[in-house]
C-alpha cells in the first residue's frame, strides 16, 4: 500500500509538533523517520496509524483519504516503544486478539492455526502459553509484531522498536526484522532516534528536526551527501570549523578545502574523524592533543586546534601518539555548507 | 533477638526500638482492639438467647435489611460512577479535568452531617425542589432516596480514587493498541481495561461497601430516625442506646463489626492480588515499562 503525506499539521497546545511536512513512501518500501526527541517523527506515525489527527493536510493510503478514518478501521499494525501486550493475556491470547474482535468473523481453529503461524514466523513456537511478564524483552518485542501482523495490516508501523532493548538483541532483531520485511513486502515504517539503526535497515532515511523534513534519501544518500550541518553531525561524530569561501575554495587558515557549490562568504566545514589525519609536521591546522581514547578498533584524538577549536580524529591503533603532542591535523574529505 | 553483633543503624538502639514498639503495641490495643472485645463481650452478656432474640428482633431486622438494600443500591451505582470518573481522568484530556479532581475529593473533606443538612436544603420541605417534589408526591428525605442519596455521597470518592492513580500509571498504550487491532471501546474497555484494574477497583467497592454500611452522620439527618421503617443499622444501634437497651446495642453493633471483619479479611486478599496503595508500584512495574529511556544520539 502506497502512503502519502500532503503538508500534515500538528499542533498540541501550543507546541507544533509538525510543520507542514510531505512525504510519500512506496508500497512495500520500508522507511525510517529518523530524528532528535521532540523532533515530531512518533508523532507523524502516529497520525499515520490514527492514533492522533492531523490538524491540517492530508494523510492518502493508496489513493484513498484516509486521514480521518478512525485507528480501528484503518488496517494498520502499530507496534508500541514498550511493546503495550495485555499483561493478563498468554502470549497466543495476544496475537489472537486482533483476530477475536474483528468484524469479519473466524473459527476458533482457523484463529489458532494462524497464531501458530505467527509463532513461527517470529521464532517463538512453544512460548504461546507464556503471559509476557515471562518472556525477555527482545521476544515480548517479537509478540508484538506478531500480533499487529496477525490483522493483516496494509501498514506496519513500528514506534522506537528497539529502544527498550541492549545492544546485542538490538542488532540480531534489527536484521531480522529486515528479513521479515522482504519475506511478507509490507509497507513498513518505524521510527528511531538511532542513526545507525535507521541506517542498517532502511530502503529510505527520512531525517526530521522540530517537526519537519531536512532531508530523506538512501542511506547511501543521506550519508555521502548531507544537505546541512545538522545532518551531518546527527548521522555521526563530525567535527566543525569556521571557514571562509571564496571561488569555490574553502579556507580552514591555510587549509584550502574544495567547495564548488558553496557561496563566497562564512562557511563551516564538516569532518568526520575518520576523515582526518595527523602528522608531526608540514602543511595542515596546528593543533596538539589533549587526550587519547583507545577503542577497539583504533585510536580517538581529542586535539585543541591553535584557532581554539577543538577536534576529534581516528589513527591506527599502532600509532604512538600522546597528550602534549604538537602537530598538524590534515583534512581528507570534508562537507562545506554556507554559514546561515 | 542478637541484633548486637550488627553495628546499629540509625535510631536503632534497644531502648528506643522497645519504648516505641510497646508504646505502640498498648496504645493499639487500648484505642482499636479493646472496643472491639467488648462489643463482643456485651453482645453475649445475657446469653445467646438475648442475643439472638435481639438480632431477630422486627426493628433490628428491618435495620439490618434497609442497610443492605442500601448498599445494593449505592455502592454499584457508586462503582460505575468512580470507573467512568477514573477512565475520563486519565484517559482524556479535557478543560476542567484537574476540577474534577478535585470535585471528586471533596466528601472525603467535607464533615458527612454536612452533606446531610444540605440535602436537607435542598430535598426538604422548605429545600429547593421541596414544593415540587411534594406537588409530585416523590419522597426523598425520610425515606429510602435520601438515605441513598447521602450514602452515596460520602462515598462518592472511594473507587475513583483507588482507580485513578493505577489508571494514570498504567497509561493509553493498551487501549490504543487494542483500538489499533481493530477493538470497539466497549469491548476494549471489557477486554484490556477492565481486567487490569479489576482487583483495585474491587478493592474500591469493599472500602466503599463498608462505609456505606457504617455511614451514620449523614443518613442520620436525612432518614429522620422512624424506627423500624428509615432505620440503618448505625441509627438503629444508637436508638437502642439511648433506650438504654445496652444489649441489643451491643449485640446490633457485633453485626457491623462482623463486617468490618469481612472487610478487613477482603481487603487484605485484594493487596495479595496487588490492589491497593501499598502494593500499587509492584503491580505497574508488571504491567511493562522496562523502559530505557529515549538516549539521544
Amino acid at each position: 500500500m502506497k502512503i502519502r503525506l500532503d503538508t500534515v499539521i500538528k499542533t498540541f497546545d501550543t507546541f507544533r509538533a509538525v510543520r507542514g511536512v510531505s512525504l510519500e513512501i512506496g508500497s512495500g518500501e520500508l522507511v525510517a523517520l529518523l530524528g532528535p526527541s521532540g523532533s515530531g517523527k512518533t508523532t507523524i506515525l502516529r497520525m499515520v496509524a490514527g492514533l492522533e489527527y492531523a490538524d491540517g493536510g492530508a494523510i492518502y493510503f493508496g489513493e484513498t483519504d484516509a486521514t480521518h478514518i478512525p485507528v480501528r478501521d484503518r488496517g494498520v499494525g502499530f507496534v508500541f516503544q514498550h511493546y503495550a501486550l495485555f499483561p493478563h493475556m498468554t502470549v497466543g491470547e495476544n496475537i489472537a486478539f486482533g483476530m477475536k474482535v474483528s468484524k469479519t468473523k473466524r473459527k476458533p481453529a482457523e484463529i489458532a492455526a494462524r497464531v501458530a503461524d505467527l509463532l513461527r514466523l517470529v521464532r517463538l513456537e512453544g512460548l504461546g502459553d507464556r503471559f509476557p511478564m515471562q518472556i525477555s524483552g527482545g521476544q515480548r518485542q517479537r509478540v508484538a509484531l506478531a500480533r499487529a501482523l496477525a490483522v493483516d495490516p496494509k501498514v506496519l508501523l513500528l514506534d522506537e522498536p528497539f529502544g527498550a532493548l541492549d545492544a546485542n538483541v538490538r542488532r540480531d532483531l534489527r536484521r531480522w526484522l529486515r528479513e521479515i520485511h522482504d519475506e511478507l513486502g509490507i509497507t513498513t515504517i518505524f521510527v528511531t532516534h538511532d542513526q545507525e539503526e535507521a541506517l542498517d535497515l532502511a530502503d529510505r532515511v527520512v531525517i526530521l528536526n522540530e517537526g519537519a523534513i531536512v532531508q530523506q534519501g538512501t542511506p547511501a544518500e543521506v550519508t555521502r551527501a548531507p544537505k546541512s550541518g545538522f545532518v551531518m553531525r546527527f548521522l555521526g561524530d563530525a567535527n566543525r570549523l569556521s571557514a571562509t569561501v571564496r571561488d569555490g575554495v574553502a579556507y580552514v587558515g591555510q587549509t584550502e578545502i574544495s567547495a564548488l557549490d558553496c557561496i563566497d562568504g562564512p562557511a563551516e566545514v564538516f569532518t568526520r574523524p575518520g576523515d582526518l589525519d595527523w602528522a608531526s609536521g608540514g602543511a595542515g591546522i596546528k593543533a596538539m592533543v589533549s587526550r587519547v581514547l583507545d577503542r577497539p578498533g583504533e585510536r580517538r584524538v581529542l586535539a585543541l586546534a591553535e584557532s581554539g577549536e577543538e577536534l576529534e580524529f581516528d589513527v591506527e591503533p599502532e600509532r604512538q601518539i600522546a597528550a602534549g603532542d604538537r602537530g598538524v591535523v590534515t583534512i581528507r574529505r570534508a562537507q562545506v555548507f554556507a554559514k546561515s | 533477638m542478637h541484633t548486637h553483633k550488627k553495628p546499629p543503624r540509625v535510631g536503632d538502639s534497644v531502648l528506643v526500638r522497645r519504648t516505641l514498639i510497646g508504646f505502640v503495641l498498648l496504645f493499639g490495643a487500648l484505642l482499636v482492639v479493646s472496643p472491639l472485645i467488648v462489643i463482643g463481650v456485651q453482645a453475649f452478656s445475657q446469653g445467646w438467647k438475648v442475643y439472638s432474640a435481639t438480632i431477630t428482633n422486627s426493628d433490628t431486622r428491618h435495620a439490618i435489611l434497609l442497610t443492605v438494600v442500601t448498599a445494593l443500591i449505592a455502592v454499584p451505582i457508586n462503582t460505575i460512577f468512580g470507573v467512568a470518573a477514573a477512565w475520563a481522568i486519565t484517559k482524556f484530556d479535557f478543560f476542567g479535568r484537574r476540577l474534577l479532581l478535585v470535585v471528586i475529593e471533596i466528601p472525603f473533606s467535607v464533615s458527612p452531617i454536612v452533606a446531610g443538612v444540605a440535602y436537607l436544603f435542598v430535598y426538604g420541605l422548605q429545600g429547593l425542589f421541596g414544593p415540587a417534589l411534594e406537588a409530585a408526591d416523590i419522597k426523598i428525605l425520610f425515606a429510602l432516596p435520601g438515605i441513598v442519596l447521602a450514602s452515596m455521597f460520602v462515598t462518592a470518592p472511594f473507587v475513583a480514587r483507588e482507580l485513578i492513580p493505577l489508571m494514570q500509571a498504567q497509561g493509553r498504550e493498551l487501549e490504543e493498541a487494542a483500538t489499533s487491532l481493530g477493538a470497539s471501546g466497549w469491548r476494549t474497555f471489557l477486554t484490556v481495561t477492565l481486567p487490569n484494574i479489576k482487583w483495585a477497583m474491587l478493592y474500591g467497592v469493599v472500602l466503599c461497601n463498608a462505609r456505606v454500611m457504617g455511614e451514620f452522620g449523614a443518613v442520620s439527618i436525612v432518614s429522620g430516625n422512624i424506627r423500624g421503617q428509615t432505620n440503618t443499622l448505625p441509627l438503629h444501634i444508637e436508638l437502642l442506646y439511648h433506650d438504654y437497651q445496652a444489649a441489643g446495642a451491643f449485640a446490633s453493633a457485633s453485626i457491623l463489626a462482623l463486617i468490618a471483619v469481612f472487610t478487613i479479611l477482603a481487603k487484605v486478599a485484594l493487596e495479595r492480588r496487588g490492589a491497593g496503595r501499598a502494593r500499587r508500584p509492584s503491580l505497574v512495574a508488571a504491567c511493562q515499562h522496562n523502559s530505557a529511556e529515549e538516549i539521544r544520539p
